[in-house]
């Protein structure tokens, strides 16, 4: 672990990969809520945590690297479970990354227990981990220019979902409803670093006709035909 | 209808409510957002008695025009402009009493770039997360002003301003920017460092809210490849692929790729924000207090 000066006020702390860094995140909020640490955000990454704002820089700067960091508990707090409908237009182009038939891909996906490692590119956008790491896959060689909202999507080690439709270079392999960010409700995120996640597949019911989609159409595959 | 609201007749090229922005979000990817001149918008939110962090407008490079619905008191400041209040010169920089249903016109900047409007009362759109400011890369907040929108005032405070006019900063000819390196200064080679602080760049004009981009001298990394995504702060100086420094303002992104060469102190922020495309830019290390 090292401590690296960011300016006049922040510390970019780096650790080794990302469970170390998910391990650190904790314990600066456990020490933040304590009192121990002052500092006004704590920006988890990849394999870093951002200390912006802090009141003493150099002092924590010096200490940090002695510090014991527990590892991560697991923790018996409820799992946020996120319906997804495993319809996405990459799902053929991951499955033969997997090396698994297109059917397998919502099972592997839906079996793995997920955890918010980090946010960012979008307010309330999580990077999910928790997909062995056989399950990597490339972002598109050429990013989409609209990726719908609720779009549940992958790209390296992560799973994403799509708080908004936006430009975007992952692939997609499904879709949800939950509303990944609301401003106007508290908490505006859903999912914000640390919580647990579960993909549940919501296989479309034939009696009961799923919002303005007649049952009988076939479904389509292009994202963009999707109303909202 | 309440009269506490104002008309925009012409909104400017870009003109955005913005108050101090809403730190504190970073770790869901929420940018801090708020004014690029901080004390600018500090300043005219005295002239007309509000606190430093009532909403205010910020214009870009050709003013803006309004027309309140009540008698307001207002101020200008941050680049300096003419002003006038139904065709007559009014004072920049000092509080101006604009009659209901007059028109208030914030001129083009003589030099700079952001003006600053306050009204007493502060500009009351709906706060979200805490802040009135238009966040330009992730959406949040008011839209910017367009022709024809209505935009709600808040009730004016009992307190008076306690000054009448007072200084401001010339936008500088040059911009100085003060940086302390890291945290991935050890991704550039020796000359890149020696190059970024030694060499003249020039503001580019696809600058925005985002960052303050540059043209000069390309910086030479010692290590291709991607960085993890990582955390980034206002003023880190992000280089990208095709090695021209970005300076990272209050619209920034809250986490990115590219590496951070350097640091500038938020302080030298302000005037940044009021540097025009083609300014000169000099990056001086400041070294670690």
């Amino acid at each position: 672990m090292r401590a690296l000066p960011v300016g006049e006020q922040a510390l970019l702390v780096e650790v080794s990969d990302g469970t170390e860094a998910q391990a650190l995140h904790a314990e600066l909020l456990r020490r933040r809520a304590t009192g121990s640490l002052r500092v006004r955000e704590i920006v988890p990454a990849a394999r870093t945590v951002l200390l912006d704002g802090l009141d003493e820089p150099r002092r924590v700067g010096a200490e940090l690297p002695g510090w014991e960091i527990p590892p991560l508990p697991r923790r018996a707090e409820a799992v946020l479970e996120i319906p997804v409908r495993y319809d996405g237009p990459d799902l053929a182009d991951v499955a033969a990354h997997w090396g698994v038939p297109v059917h397998e891909v919502a099972r592997i996906h839906s079996a793995a227990e997920f955890r918010v490692a980090f946010c960012g590119f979008a307010p309330g956008f999580g990077y999910l981990t928790g997909l062995p790491g056989r399950y990597e896959v490339p972002r598109r060689a050429t990013p989409r220019t609209g990726v719908p909202e609720g779009s549940v999507a992958l790209a390296g080690p992560y799973t994403g979902v799509y708080p908004r439709a936006s430009p975007g270079g992952w692939q997609l392999i499904g879709s949800t409803d939950t509303v990944l960010w609301d401003h106007a409700r508290v908490p505006a995120a859903l999912l914000s670093p640390g919580v647990r996640v579960r993909f549940v597949a919501d296989t479309p019911s034939m009696d009961t006709p799923s919002r303005d989609t007649p049952p009988t159409a076939a479904p389509s595959t292009d994202p963009t035909a999707r109303s909202r | 209808m309440t009269d506490r609201a104002f008309a925009v007749v012409r909104a400017g090229a870009l003109t955005t409510v913005q108050d101090l922005g809403r730190p504190g979000h970073a770790h869901l990817g929420v940018p801090r957002s708020g004014a690029l001149d901080p004390p600018a918008a500090r300043l005219v939110n005295r002239l007309v008695g509000n606190p430093p962090d009532a909403a205010a407008l910020e214009t870009t490079l050709d003013g803006c025009a309004v027309r309140p619905r009540r008698t307001v008191t207002v101020a200008v400041g941050g680049a300096p402009c003419p002003v006038t209040v139904d065709g007559r010169p009014a004072p920049w920089g000092a509080p101006v009493r604009v009659p209901a249903g007059a028109l208030l016109n914030v001129g083009s900047a003589v030099s700079g770039v952001r003006c600053y409007v306050a009204f007493d009362g502060g500009v009351a759109v709906d706060p979200v997360l805490g802040s009135r400011s238009t966040d330009l890369l992730s959406g949040l907040g008011p839209p910017p002003l367009a022709d024809g929108a209505v935009l709600p005032l808040g009730r004016p405070g009992a307190a008076h301003a306690r000054v009448d006019t007072v200084p401001q900063p010339a936008p500088p000819r040059e911009l100085v920017l003060r940086v302390a390196l890291g945290p991935r200064a050890d991704w550039f080679t020796a000359a890149a460092l020696n190059t970024l602080t030694t060499r003249t760049y020039t503001v580019s004009s696809a600058s925005n809210r985002i960052g303050l981009r540059t043209e000069g001298p390309p910086l030479e990394r010692r290590f291709e490849g991607e960085l993890p995504s990582e955390g980034m702060v206002l003023g880190a100086v992000q280089v990208p692929p095709d090695g021209r420094p970005v300076v990272f303002l209050a619209d920034h992104p809250t986490t990115g790729g590219y590496p951070v060469v350097a640091v500038v102190r938020e302080s030298d922020l302000a005037s940044a924000a009021q540097a025009r495309p083609g300014t000169p830019v000099r990056f001086v290390g400041a070294g670690r207090r």
